[in-house]
């Protein structure tokens, strides 16, 4: 609520569902998604997507190429139509385009005016978003472009023109903040820059939806992750409860057979494979690997090889993106 | 609506091609001020334009609106390309990703084109007001406010044939091959006449019923050449045992057809801008 005072000149900022009194006090939904589709002809590149983004939470859409991730975000910024479903902002108490003044987004491409300044692009911005411009020089002070303020945006690098884009989101303290492949195209440097500036808006308790192929970019800042892969969601939830699993073990024995025939018959295993020489064992509870040892020591098998490990977000999202 | 116009007026402000353009546009309607002073010499024959009644109110509302509006060409690739750079610097998606509406988006557009027919119709007023008073054989004010109906189909031309620029921005997203396009749709129209005049309808009316419908064939009808209407021209006719009959008054019919097309490329702008996926 620290922001109050400053927007208080601005009519549009308010939180609806403490002025309006609507039925959900606890919880404030910023963007409801139900059975959204999308067709590009016989091809259909979002398929009956639903979730739910809350306030306060960091948001990470993670999908391979192609999936529907910049699709999606671009039917609820209104620049793609839907072929059905619905979606709302804000528990559906503006329209669309209002609902975009309260958020910023940046979506692959920097798009501005070339012939502009950085500051002239960004008043331009100010009009439209109907926000005072005094936030200018403070955003730019934050993506560290101040001292180009009066440059053209043609003459700025990609780097500098996505930093540009995220001071331009940032204008109207937006209730969400919205990124689509923000490293994109980067240099090392322009990418550690803009996941410096992520850091530091979602450390300010900013709503952020990050859209991305790059794992540990989602694993590092998100909370929540939706999967998607062509189109359909695969998971959604909190990144916690995917690593919910209870790990998984690599053994190796001199008596493979035996060991296996062992671990088959006991419920607190699942699914068994075999890579290589060693033997992958998923666990259905958990089970700390000593004890694991003591058993199978007590049937008389013996290990030379024995390690515990949870899966990475990179492997969740491989297994459950694979092709079935 | 002001914060519309203003959102245009910014992107047009700091670019400069378009302001080149603007200012250059506004320089040569002024310059139809300079053909007062064309004079000849030939040997003892004396010839000077201004002389020959072209300034002399009410025809001077004709004359100089018929000439400015040829000029319109200019501000019309500012229009032009002012819809099609949002594509291709992507800003329309940028700008409603900001929160403009896509009939914002339109409006801004619209507002300024009738800004731009606004002062332009504005000018050619004051210039042709300051040049009557000058040149003028007649200046009752009876006479100097007759024939205003020019000045309002100056306006409504140049309003629809800003708002057929807009459609083909829309439409066609390349400056360039938006302006072709316009010369197509030109000779389309005069292919079309052709064919229907002097193949199909011979020696009937038909081909003039037909065309006067034409979008570009009605706005140029608004404002017919006033130089068949010139003193001189017709004595000249006359002598060679040809009189005009032609009707060079603004006529509603006209007036309507226009409308209805600057309706229609709105409609159309917006029906494009709102079916088209970014």
């Amino acid at each position: 609520m620290k922001n109050v005072t400053n927007h208080q000149p601005v009519r549009h900022i308010n939180n609806p569902p403490k002025t309006v009194g609507t039925k959900n006090f606890s919880v404030e939904h910023i963007l409801t998604l139900t059975n959204l589709t999308k067709k590009f002809g016989a091809i259909t590149a979002v398929n009956n997507l639903s979730f739910t983004i809350e306030k306060g939470n960091v948001y990470g859409i993670l999908g391979p190429n192609g999936s529907g991730k910049s699709t999606t975000l671009g039917i609820v910024l209104n620049v793609v139509n839907k072929t059905s479903g619905n979606f709302d902002w804000f528990d559906g108490n503006t329209s669309t385009h209002n609902a975009l003044k309260k958020v910023g987004a940046i979506i692959e491409h920097p798009n501005f005016y070339p012939y502009m300044t950085a500051t002239q692009n960004l008043k331009l911005v100010c009009k439209i978003k109907e926000v005072s411009e005094e936030k200018i020089s403070e955003k730019l002070q934050l993506v560290g472009l101040l001292d180009r303020k009066d440059s053209k945006f043609s003459t700025f690098s990609l780097g500098m023109k996505q930093r540009l884009a995220i001071a331009s989101a940032l204008l109207n303290d937006p209730e969400i903040l919205i990124l689509d492949e923000p490293t994109n195209g980067l240099d090392p440097q322009g990418i550690h820059q803009i996941r410096e500036i992520i850091k530091t808006i979602a450390s300010q308790g900013t709503t952020i939806l990050l859209a991305s192929h790059l794992l540990d970019e989602v694993e590092k800042v998100c909370t929540h992750v939706v999967i998607l892969r062509k189109g359909v969601s695969l998971y959604s939830g909190s990144v916690d409860a995917m690593n919910a699993s209870h790990g998984f073990l690599t053994m190796h024995s001199n008596n493979m057979e035996m060991l296996q025939s062992a671990l088959e018959g006991n419920p607190a295993f699942g699914k068994i494979k075999r890579e290589g020489e060693f033997l992958i064992v998923y666990l259905n509870e958990p089970l700390d690997a000593s004890e694991v040892n003591k058993l199978l020591f007590e049937k008389g098998i013996t290990l030379s090889h024995l390690v515990k490990r949870k899966e990475s977000l990179e492997e969740q999202f491989l297994e459950l993106t694979k092709q079935k | 609506m002001f914060r519309l116009l203003s959102i245009e007026l910014q992107k047009l402000r700091y670019n400069r091609a378009a302001k080149v353009i603007s200012i250059i546009y506004f320089v040569l309607i002024t310059f139809i001020a300079l053909i007062a002073s064309i004079e000849f010499n030939f040997g003892n024959f004396h010839f000077r334009v201004a002389d020959q009644g072209i300034f002399n109110f009410p025809f001077i509302w004709h004359f100089d609106t018929y000439m400015a509006a040829i000029l319109k060409l200019f501000l019309a690739i500012v229009i032009v390309s002012m819809m099609s750079n949002e594509y291709s610097y992507r800003t329309l998606k940028q700008n409603l990703i900001d929160g403009l509406s896509k009939k914002e988006f339109l409006l801004s557009k619209f507002l300024t084109v009738l800004l731009f027919s606004v002062i332009s119709t504005v000018f050619i007023f004051a210039v042709s007001l300051i040049l009557g008073l000058l040149f003028s054989d007649y200046t009752e004010i009876g006479i100097i406010f007759s024939g205003m109906e020019y000045i309002g189909a100056y306006f409504i031309k140049l309003v629809a044939f800003f708002s057929l620029c807009l459609f083909l921005g829309v439409l066609v997203k390349r400056s360039a091959f938006a302006l072709g396009f316009l010369i197509v749709i030109q000779i389309v129209e005069w292919l079309i006449y052709g064919l229907m005049k002097w193949q199909f309808f011979k020696d009937t009316e038909i081909a003039d019923q037909v065309s006067q419908f034409f979008p570009l064939n009605a706005m140029a009808n608004l404002i017919k050449e006033p130089m068949s209407r010139l003193g001189a021209i017709q004595s000249a006719a006359n002598q060679l045992g040809e009189s005009f009959t032609k009707d060079y008054s603004v006529s509603f019919l006209n007036i309507l057809i226009v409308l209805v097309w600057t309706a229609l490329f709105l409609y159309w702008s917006y029906a494009i801008l709102k079916k088209r996926d970014l």
